[in-house]
């Protein structure tokens, strides 16, 4: 199957706000942050529909999102993760002395994964703590 | 509550005319009474004894004081005292936490201190940063000379109208006093402009600095406040600004002191050192302390504090916005710029006084020479506008230089261009060297009057604030400059309203400091209520309801100062 | 009858709206409606009644699963917590008042703590930038009455502070911009157009990552300079024109968020905006502001500044404070493992920082203090649920621009539940007494 490379952005979107008042633990969170927006052109690429699951992997890690249609485009090559677990579970941590980790602007590469689930959010989370044990 | 009484000390107490005679101070119930029964003593013997200082004029408090703390981490390096018993941490040279700010103050034995300039949109913040502030009284001066409020009454010659607004803006604001900053080139900074003269017009409101001087000295009579209008003058810190402020003072006259509180002036000029200066530009640079001093001398509805200099690297900050704007252009050090709606603005750069540079020099004379030729010292006092012309903790220094004239000569030598300094002022011929009373005139009893106090503060009379710094300095041995410096650095003792705060130099309590606010009565004013719903209707950023500063967790423990301006 | 209260204060966002109106049942204990706010704001005044919400301390088990307890055992395991660490990390503050602040502040220095707020993975590039050059800037007010021209770089308004555009900047009819929009021209920097790049009258479609070359780019427009054709994937003819918009205005401002401080030249490409800005002052007035995410992260600054002359990243460990970003600061401290207990109150970690920190505070004692069920919450071993600042009680919080706005209490919490401050008052009180008998 296609894969493909992308640099990657996250941030605020307002329906990321709404979900994070309405209850981290709620499924509207996922459906909300557990996303990743691609431009059409990187669809045409990948060769998958809107709204199936992909992986995303980067050099510090990989999540399972949902990819779908650009809201707010075109931004061909630029990868879009609405700020949380799911963002950060593949983000950049280095601070480079300055106390921010490097949340933009993180090279990954995405694949289809028809068959693998997005977890909510806390079960993400949770998930990464415990496999350490 | 216990009593006390400190024996046998030196007492100075302009309030009484005691000129260091050996005496008992005794306390009881938070005042000074005339005799105690079973009081605990504290040996006083061959020590100086006078009553708690006041402070007239320190950015101290609010949210410029806290651009300064935040953007200025250095200013922490190699200040940091870890917590103790009765004692928070505390760090910072010259824009010092809030914490340590009140134990240096009390350390220095002042135990009122009135900050300087607080926006009036920011008056919650001002509050909260007094109330961490241990020890110490606490009051604060709203900025009126750029509001847009009082630059719309005053063009229109409304005085009962500003002064009704000013009553008000005192209440929600809990402030103290009427302050002026650069009267309308605050304003005219809103779009990069300045008013460097006094009939400069305000851009759009067309209105002069003088208009708004004296339509707020005429305000203040009208209300009786216990402070007068209190005033930086336009043309700050720039060479031959000394005419611009000649200017400012002659606004004065004709007006005379309306009010209960036995304050006699109707103008407060701050840190006058900044607005005394001759020359052209920086080459030729000069003091004018002379025919700045002549003219206070003569006038005795006017009284200034001075703005010494101090020779430190230091950070400056002030509600003159246009002012730090061209600071920046000079030292090219970082630069913080805080405009407020419809109120003020304020800017904030650090700057170095170098003794190795001789305008620095020039600077520290003019402050000398403003206090040696000063001939009243009940009519001018000792500040350094903290942190402006060098923070507070530098007070025993000032004290020194005005004690010995040895003192001023080590320092005139140490300047690279001493030469230089010496011919642009007339520090180096000047004699004078100040007594201990005349101190306690400049630092107790003269702020005490002028700010309206002196039934409370400032003196040692039964009946006043059991306010008491004992400083281990005996006024009749011959004392090398530095130990004059080194005795007024810590007191050994000191009482806040009859609370032990320091006893032989470690505190033992963090007192119960107060907030002093001013609650002026007025008639009332429908159409200043009006105009005050339309302003926050269709300018401000929060609503009329938001903008009051009310609760415990602002102060904690208010003291409000009621005048009736009923008319 | 229902009862409104008006002049409600939104605790969501930095732009900290003040005009929130909410209506009350007729026993005032239900909110039915809330007026004025933004979708966020609405939801989180809603929410907060929700009936599922946490109302009791909560303990993780061996298992991972969570039991019920006392808020007396979370205060002694809190307590306790404090005590035992050599360096404890307290993180977060940014959602709460300043009263509960100023107590947490005081728990840490007695426990030699390290306290950090939000900003550490906001606006920090922002303040280590001010600490370099300074920051010229005003309140909001101020644009609404006098600015004319509005840029926005690296920030999406819209989406993140959404009635910012309308309160402050590009809508607004002020004393001298009578005009409202039409007074105005709005310049939109971001390498993905938005829904804020919708309402500029110059976008800039700035290559990711690129923003400090084209930061520089403007400054040397400005001054008439010489440029290459093409910078940060823009061509020097529209930055020309950009230089020139910005020059011609009466008072100007730049609102900067998240898209300059976390790329990779972080604070350095603050330096060049707001020594852009410093230059602009040499053609025009010109302010510059963060866009503050959390509605009280400036608070917690600004109590951390007078209290101990550091904004964030304050390490009180050593008995004094120090402050080195990249040295005390959380994500820094976690993944080195150089702290031995969190703290986290008011903010949510656990969903925004990356993973490997989060790791870290799962493997530690651990205690988080918010209101909601978060992904921090269901990892550390203690939650301890409290009520809602700015709804369920009041007390201060600072705006974008620094100014302090009280916050309103509106509704009473569910019966027993503590807020932010009586808890830290309750621990702080428990933490005297251990040391005391120690």
């Amino acid at each position: 199957m296609a894969k493909i490379q992308l640099n990657l952005i996250s941030g605020r979107t307002i329906q990321q706000g709404v979900a994070i008042e309405g209850g981290k633990e709620k499924p509207a969170y996922r459906e909300a942050c557990g996303i990743i927006e691609l431009d059409g052109e990187d669809f045409k690429k990948l060769g998958i529909y809107r709204n199936s699951n992909v992986r995303v992997t980067s050099p510090y890690g990989t999540v399972v999102v949902k990819a779908v249609d650009a809201t707010q485009g075109p931004h061909p090559g630029l990868g879009w993760i609405p700020m949380g677990p799911w963002a950060n579970s593949i983000t950049n941590p280095n601070t480079y002395s300055t106390g921010m980790p490097t949340f933009k602007g993180v090279p990954v590469e995405v694949e289809p994964a028809p068959n693998e689930p997005v977890l909510l959010g806390i079960e993400l989370v949770q998930k990464a703590c415990r496999a350490e044990g | 509550m216990a009593e006390y009484l400190i024996k046998n000390g030196f007492v100075f107490d302009p309030a009484q005319k005691i000129k260091g005679d050996v005496a008992d101070v005794a306390i009881k119930d938070g005042k000074i009474v005339k005799s105690v029964e079973k009081p605990k003593v504290i040996d006083a013997k061959g020590m100086t004894v006078m009553a708690g200082a006041l402070e007239v004029h320190a950015h101290v408090a609010g949210p410029k004081v806290n651009i300064g703390r935040i953007f200025r981490p250095e200013d922490k390096l190699f200040t940091y005292r870890p917590t103790e018993k009765n004692h928070r941490m505390e760090g910072g040279f010259s824009i010092p936490t809030t914490y340590k700010t009140g134990y240096a103050y009390a350390r220095l034995g002042y135990t009122t201190v009135m900050e300087a300039a607080m926006p009036p949109l920011f008056a919650r913040h001002v509050h909260e940063e007094m109330r961490d502030t241990p020890i110490i009284d606490e009051g604060a001066y709203p900025v009126f000379g750029n509001n847009w409020f009082v630059l719309e009454y005053l063009k229109n010659k409304e005085l009962e109208n500003v002064a009704a607004y000013i009553a008000w803006l005192l209440r929600v604001t809990k402030g103290f006093a009427i302050k002026v900053v650069n009267p309308g080139g605050t304003e005219a900074w809103g779009w990069g402009l300045n008013c460097l003269q006094v009939k400069d017009p305000v851009p759009y409101f067309d209105i002069t600095p003088e208009e708004i001087i004296t339509g707020l000295i005429e305000a203040n009579e009208y209300l009786g406040l216990p402070h007068s209008m209190h005033i930086h003058g336009n043309n700050l810190g720039n060479p031959g600004n000394y005419t611009t402020t000649l200017d400012t003072l002659k606004l004065a006259a004709g007006h005379k002191a309306k009010n209960k509180f036995g304050r006699e002036q109707v103008m407060h000029h701050t840190h006058i050192q900044f607005h005394s200066y001759g020359g052209t530009k920086w080459a030729d640079f000069e003091s004018k302390a002379r025919p700045i001093v002549d003219y206070v001398n003569k006038h005795k509805n006017i009284t200034i504090d001075v703005g010494f200099v101090t020779l430190d690297e230091t950070t400056t900050m002030t509600a003159d916005g246009p002012f730090e704007h061209h600071l920046t252009e000079l030292n090219h050090l970082k630069w913080a710029n805080a405009d407020v709606e419809l109120e003020t603005a304020a800017g904030v750069v650090p700057y170095i006084y170098s003794p190795d540079i001789f305008v620095s020099g020039i600077q520290w004379a003019v402050g000398l020479e403003i206090a040696l030729l000063s001939k009243d010292p009940m009519r001018c006092y000792i500040t350094t506008d903290h942190p402006n012309a060098g923070p507070f903790t530098r007070y025993p220094r000032i004290i020194k230089w005005l004690m010995s004239q040895k003192a001023r000569e080590e320092q005139i030598k140490a300047f690279k261009a001493n030469d230089k300094v010496v011919n642009a002022s007339e520090i180096a011929s000047i004699d004078r060297e100040l007594n201990l009373y005349e101190i306690a005139q400049m630092t107790r009893a003269g702020p005490a009057k002028c700010l309206g106090l002196a039934s409370m503060y400032g003196g040692l009379k039964p009946g006043q604030d059991a306010d008491v710094a004992v400083y281990d300095f005996n006024p009749d041995k011959e004392h090398k400059p530095m130990e004059i410096e080194e005795a007024f650095s810590e007191v050994k003792y000191l009482f806040k309203t009859g609370v032990p705060i320091i006893m032989d130099h470690k505190f033992v309590s963090e007192g119960r400091k107060r907030t002093l606010w001013v609650d002026a009565k007025v008639n009332e004013n429908p159409q200043v209520v009006r105009d005050v719903k339309e302003k926050f209707l269709k300018y401000y950023t929060v609503t009329e309801k938001n903008y009051e500063v009310v609760g415990k967790h602002f102060i904690p423990n208010p003291y409000a100062i009621e005048v009736d301006a009923t008319h | 009858m229902t009862k409104t209260v008006t002049d409600v204060i939104c605790p969501f966002c930095g732009t900290l709206c003040d005009d929130i109106e909410v209506v009350l049942s007729d026993d005032g204990k239900k909110i039915l409606e809330v007026m004025n706010a933004c979708a966020i704001g609405n939801e989180k005044f809603h929410h907060s009644q929700a009936a599922d919400r946490p109302k009791r301390p909560r303990m993780q088990q061996p298992d991972g699963s969570y039991k019920e307890v006392s808020y007396d055992e979370a205060i002694e395991y809190t307590a306790q917590m404090f005590v035992k660490a050599k360096k404890p990390l307290m993180y977060g503050w940014s959602s709460t008042n300043c009263e509960a602040q100023s107590v947490g502040h005081e728990i840490g220095e007695l426990c030699g703590a390290v306290v950090d707020n939000t900003a550490t993975v906001c606006h920090g590039p922002s303040l280590i930038a001010i600490q370099d050059v300074g920051i010229p800037s005003c309140t909001l007010g101020e644009i609404k009455n006098r600015a004319d021209r509005i840029i926005y770089w690296g920030c999406n308004p819209a989406h993140a502070h959404p009635r910012h555009m309308s309160r402050y900047s590009i809508f607004p009819r002020g004393f001298f911009t009578g005009k409202g929009q039409q007074s105005r021209k709005v310049i939109v920097v971001d390498p993905r157009p938005t829904d804020t790049s919708n309402m500029a009258d110059y976008y800039y479609q700035v290559e990711q990552g690129r923003d400090y070359e084209l930061l520089q780019a403007f400054r040397t427009a400005l001054h008439g300079h010489w440029l290459p054709d093409m910078v940060a994937g823009i061509p020097k003819e529209k930055i020309y024109e950009g230089a020139e918009v910005m020059k011609s205005g009466r008072f100007g401002i730049i609102f900067f968020g998240m898209g300059v401080t976390q790329t990779l030249s972080k604070n350095h490409n603050i330096d060049a905006a707001i020594m852009l800005t410093k230059d602009l002052n040499e053609f025009s007035k010109f302010s510059i502001m963060p866009m503050r995410g959390h509605y009280n992260v400036t608070g917690s600054g600004e109590v951390l500044g007078w209290q101990f002359g550091f904004a964030y990243g304050v390490d009180l460990s050593r008995g004094f404070a120090r402050y080195n970003p990249g040295e005390t600061t959380s994500n820094d401290l976690l993944r080195r493992g150089e702290v031995d207990a969190v703290f986290v109150i008011a903010s949510d970690p656990g969903a925004h920082f990356p993973i490997s920190s989060v790791k870290k505070i799962a493997k530690l004692p651990s205690v988080a203090v918010d209101p909601h069920f978060t992904p921090t919450t269901e990892i550390c071993k203690l939650h301890v649920p409290v009520a809602f600042v700015g709804i369920e009680c009041g007390g201060n919080a600072y705006r974008m621009d620094n100014v302090p706005i009280d916050t309103r209490k509106v509704v009473d919490p569910p019966e027993g539940m503590l807020t932010d401050e009586q808890f830290l008052e309750k621990v702080l009180h428990r933490v005297k007494e251990i040391k005391g008998a120690a």
